[in-house]
């Protein structure tokens, strides 16, 4: 029987703010599982500490709320130890760029088989208020007493410098696109990175959902609002490589391209190479059986309890008489 | 002296990088091969080439697990060794040294500290005595009847090098070690087979190498031979039919750890704990299938939470460090715990806070173990004494983990880690995997799952995430039984009851001997108490008391977390004399023991310099205890 979109909700009660563009953000994942068809005892989610942290209480999958910027880590362990997991990891902006930013650096060089999405506000909502790391430099959001005097880090800029294969833009309020940019992301062969221009219509009255979508500056012809938000695709912009001699050519374009901000801000895919090794087929490469035989298939006991590992030959080794 | 003298102690000493782990190695080898019992101490600094290091051997026909404060003969590759150890070289003992260095001037020594150097004039001025050369220094030894054998190493390297056509001085300087170790063994009159296979064992894998080594050790083994003779010293082989193998502590553990079925290990790199997770990774392939994964994390916060995400899946994961390392790891450890996941942390301490004391040894961090983390939440603390209990318990520290689903340290020290000590094959038949109440897509078929459901003994059944037919959630915040975030009040309070009743079934299933080990005689009048390292050298000290007619216990606390308080408090409630003995300032077992018991120790032996506790120092402090000449605290303050 086919899997519908009741069959990854829960009961537990949202208690996002209203019009929070977290919904957006659990309804589009919701519905990108439904169109894989993924089991919900297949998924597993991570999420770090933040709104966007409780997600997981909201899907009917294995859900795993961890640490303030951990859940990368977190999420590795299982992977590693269960490749055929299929593992989301959630993270706020100032959970995964301010304090979980190392974490974000090294998972770029691993090339997991994993999915990554950053719900990117600009504030950290759930102390009320203060300005993330992605909050551009003079920014004053009205939970805040002065401007932000820190420049606001790049994530599509950083996730091109360590590593990351797949990197998309997406919006909380385009269901549509956001929900194909996720499948996009979890068919990627290797570590994806989903950016989500996420509203917060409590503390962010500046990056708001008329300010996204325009209201501002209307079109003095049509009297229609001039959306800033862009689709790349819809520019015939590509970013995927096919072969190898393109990587220079394709990481320079989307870098270009990621630096776009303000009147127009691209969404969609920056940047997509499944060319380079996943860090499953390195670990192939040193144990050969490893997807076959992955650590959470191995059997460590036998029928009476006592240790399956041999350590004989090592023991060998060591003996001196 | 009072330890045994039919044992022999060999030190070589030099800077780092020149090869002083190489030639311990070998001669402990050699000594093996032999069938004598050998146990090192491994001595460093915090640098890559130049600084001090030294390696101490203790050779004996019986199994030893403790080093002394004497060397019989030592065997310098520099000036610096020779000034530092000179005065610990016994009377009737050697040096060996190289003619090169016999005109250097003591103080003129760049990498002898000023602290030091003050030191070492201080004491030379307290015997009257006014050397300025290292000859001079020796000439006062030779009194003392040491024994000085000057060696001209460079004329011999290069002999040597002519003979293989080696001219470049840096490569054959770096056979000083090997030159060194053929003429202690000429000294020795040791059977020579058993070196060169020793050396075999060490190069074989470059042949030039190893042939250039071998003529190296021949040549200076047939010097020494020729040039000092018969010098008094001689280590005769012994039969044995014991299986014996060689090992340090930290790869005590790794195997311990394989037995056991870990399949994960996550590490950042920190002496001394990282030689552990490199030994697993070169091992990592297992030889009847499957494999363990050892990821080098980008800090010890991801080394925590990676291993704690793998113990999800149901596989058995840990991960390894020191000291600084764990203050990172603390914020894991509390998730670990709140989420009732099995997580094992193999702790190696060295000394103090911060960087501290990067290569020293220390006990300091007992408190810390048990204490770490914000919030209350259940943990089992296991301590070994020695290497091979280092083997049996980070496999058994799986066993605590998975039956009651929280978080286990091992605690080890610097000691142990890089100790290291023939004994007899490791027997992995003993090593038993429990795996506690674990369940599989078939248990929960049908049912309701609930990860935290409320039971009797406080452990709700595990189900690894993945599991077909289910989902469950898990959350650093407080929750429910379904795993879902709650503030509400009794909530809270019926939850943190089931998680602390964990620790209360663990301390009524898990038999005293695996808590407790008990030494010598219950009702006798002195009972000692520690945990870690000094076992070894507390058990030789009270060998030694009995012979001189004084009688003693020793309770070697090996899990101080939950503490088994009705033993300690039925033991020590009977004796006259409770004597703590610990490598930390204050006293950390004998405060918990207070804390737990009420009981107050009435002696403290206490040591914190970064160096392991000695045979003898041990001894000394217990036998002014004994002879009521002692005060409540003596701070040790033995090796170099």
């Amino acid at each position: 029987m086919a899997l519908k979109i009741a069959d990854y909700r829960t009961q537990v009660f949202n208690d996002w703010c209203p019009g929070c563009g977290n919904f957006g953000i659990l309804t589009s994942l919701q519905m990108a599982l439904v169109d894989l068809q993924l089991p919900p005892s297949r998924v597993a989610i991570f999420s770090g500490i933040g709104c966007h942290a409780k997600l997981p209480h909201f899907m009917n999958t294995y859900g795993i709320h961890t640490l303030h910027g951990r859940a990368l880590p977190f999420a590795i362990g299982a992977k590693l130890a269960d490749p055929g997991l299929e593992v989301i990891v959630h993270a706020g902006d100032g959970d995964g760029l301010g304090i979980g930013a190392g974490h974000f650096v090294n998972t770029g060089r691993r090339n997991m088989d994993m999915t990554y999405i950053i719900h990117d506000n600009g504030v950290y909502g759930l102390t009320k208020g203060q300005p993330s790391p992605t909050l551009k430099l003079g920014v004053k959001t009205k939970a805040i007493p002065k401007p932000n005097i820190n420049e606001g880090i790049n994530p599509i800029v950083l996730g091109l410098a360590t590593g990351y294969t797949f990197i998309a833009r997406s919006y909380c309020y385009d269901v549509a696109h956001l929900k194909e940019t996720i499948k996009k992301a979890i068919n990627h062969k290797g570590m994806a990175l989903v950016i989500i221009q996420q509203c917060c219509p409590t503390y962010n009255d500046i990056n708001t959902k008329d300010w996204y979508g325009g209201e501002d500056r209307r079109d003095p012809a049509t009297g229609k609002p001039v959306p800033r938000l862009y689709k790349l695709e819809e520019t015939g912009y590509d970013g995927v490589v096919r072969k190898q001699e393109e990587v220079p050519v394709k990481t320079a374009a989307a870098f270009t391209k990621a630096f776009e901000w303000g009147d127009r801000i691209p969404m969609g895919v920056f940047y997509q190479n499944e060319l380079v090794s996943t860090f499953q087929e390195r670990i192939s490469d040193r144990i050969a059986d490893y997807l076959k035989m992955p650590p959470s298939k191995q059997v460590i006991a036998d029928r009476e309890g006592k240790s399956a590992t041999s350590i004989k030959r090592l023991l060998e080794e060591l003996k001196v008489t | 002296m009072n330890t045994k003298k039919i044992d022999f102690i060999w030190m070589a000493g030099g800077p780092q990088g020149s090869g002083v782990d190489s030639s311990a190695n070998i001669f402990a080898r050699a000594c093996c091969y032999g069938g004598l019992h050998v146990y090192g101490k491994r001595e460093y600094s915090s640098n890559i080439k130049g600084l001090h290091s030294y390696f101490q051997i203790r050779v004996s026909p019986e199994k030893v697990g403790a080093m002394v404060d004497r060397i019989d003969l030592l065997c310098t590759f520099d000036a610096e060794s020779l000034i530092r150890h000179i005065w610990e070289v016994t009377p009737g003992g050697g040096i060996i040294c190289d003619t090169g260095v016999l005109e250097t001037k003591i103080f003129s020594i760049p990498t002898l500290p000023p602290s030091f150097q003050e030191e070492f004039r201080k004491n030379l001025d307290e015997k009257g005595l006014h050397p300025e050369t290292v000859n001079d220094l020796l000439s006062e030894r030779l009194k003392n009847d040491v024994r000085i054998y000057a060696v001209p190493y460079l004329d011999m390297l290069k002999e040597i090098g002519k003979e293989v056509g080696e001219e470049q001085l840096s490569k054959l300087t770096r056979m000083i070690n090997v030159l060194t170790l053929g003429v202690s063994f000429g000294l020795v009159n040791y059977d020579k087979k058993n070196v060169e296979k020793a050396i075999n064992n060490i190069f074989g894998k470059k042949p030039s190498i190893l042939s250039m080594n071998l003529l190296a050790f021949n040549k200076a083994y047939d010097y020494a031979r020729e040039k000092f003779g018969d010098t008094g010293f001689k280590l005769n082989t012994t039969k044995t039919d014991e299986e014996r193998i060689f090992l340090q502590g930290t790869q005590a553990v790794a195997l311990g750890k394989l037995a056991g079925g870990c399949r994960i290990q996550a590490y950042y790199p920190i002496t001394p704990a990282a030689d552990e997770s490199e030994y697993l990774e070169e091992k990592q392939v297992l030889e009847n299938g499957g494999a363990i994964i050892v990821m080098q994390t980008e800090d010890e916060i991801a080394a925590i939470t990676l291993a704690t995400g793998a113990a999800l899946t149901g596989v058995r994961s840990a991960t390894s460090t020191s000291g600084p390392g764990f203050s990172l790891m603390v914020e894991g450890l509390g998730w670990a715990g709140i989420n009732e996941v099995p997580v094992v942390i193999n702790y190696y301490q060295r000394g103090a806070p911060a960087t501290g004391l990067p290569t020293r040894h220390g006990q300091d961090d007992l408190r810390f173990a048990i204490h770490a983390s914000h919030g209350e939440f259940p943990r089992i603390i296991l301590c070994s004494g020695d290497i091979e209990e280092c083997f049996y318990d980070a496999a058994r520290a799986f066993n605590y983990a998975e039956r009651y689903q929280t978080p286990v340290i091992h605690l080890i020290d610097k000691a142990l880690a890089n100790s290291n000590m023939s004994c007899k094959m490791l027997d992995p038949s003993f090593v038993m995997i429990e795996r506690g109440e674990l369940l599989n897509e078939a248990d929960i078929s049908g049912k309701n799952y609930r990860r935290f459901e409320f039971t009797d003994t406080g452990i709700s059944p595990r189900l690894p995430i993945g599991t077909p037919g289910a989902v469950f959630w898990n959350t650093g915040d407080e929750h429910s039984e379904t795993g879902h975030i709650t503030e509400e009040s009794t909530m809270r309070t019926r939850m943190l009851e089931k998680r602390m009743k964990k620790l209360d079934t663990a301390d009524r299933e898990i038999p005293l001997e695996e808590k407790i080990k008990f030494f010598g005689d219950e009702d006798a009048p002195a009972i000692i108490v520690s945990w870690g390292s000094p076992k070894g050298a507390i058990l030789e000290a009270m060998d030694m008391l009995k012979k001189e007619g004084y009688r003693t216990g020793f309770l070697q606390v090996r899990m101080p977390h939950p503490l088994p308080k009705e033993y300690i408090t039925k033991v020590l409630g009977k004796t006259s004399k409770k004597i703590d003995i610990e490598g930390n300032y204050s006293g950390q077992l004998a405060g918990i023991i207070r804390e737990k018991t009420g009981i107050l120790m009435d002696y403290f032996v206490l040591k914190w310099n970064g160096r392991p506790m000695s045979t003898d120092e041990v001894y000394d402090a217990l036998l002014r205890i004994m002879q009521d000449k002692a005060q409540i605290r003596q701070v040790l303050n033995g090796g170099s």
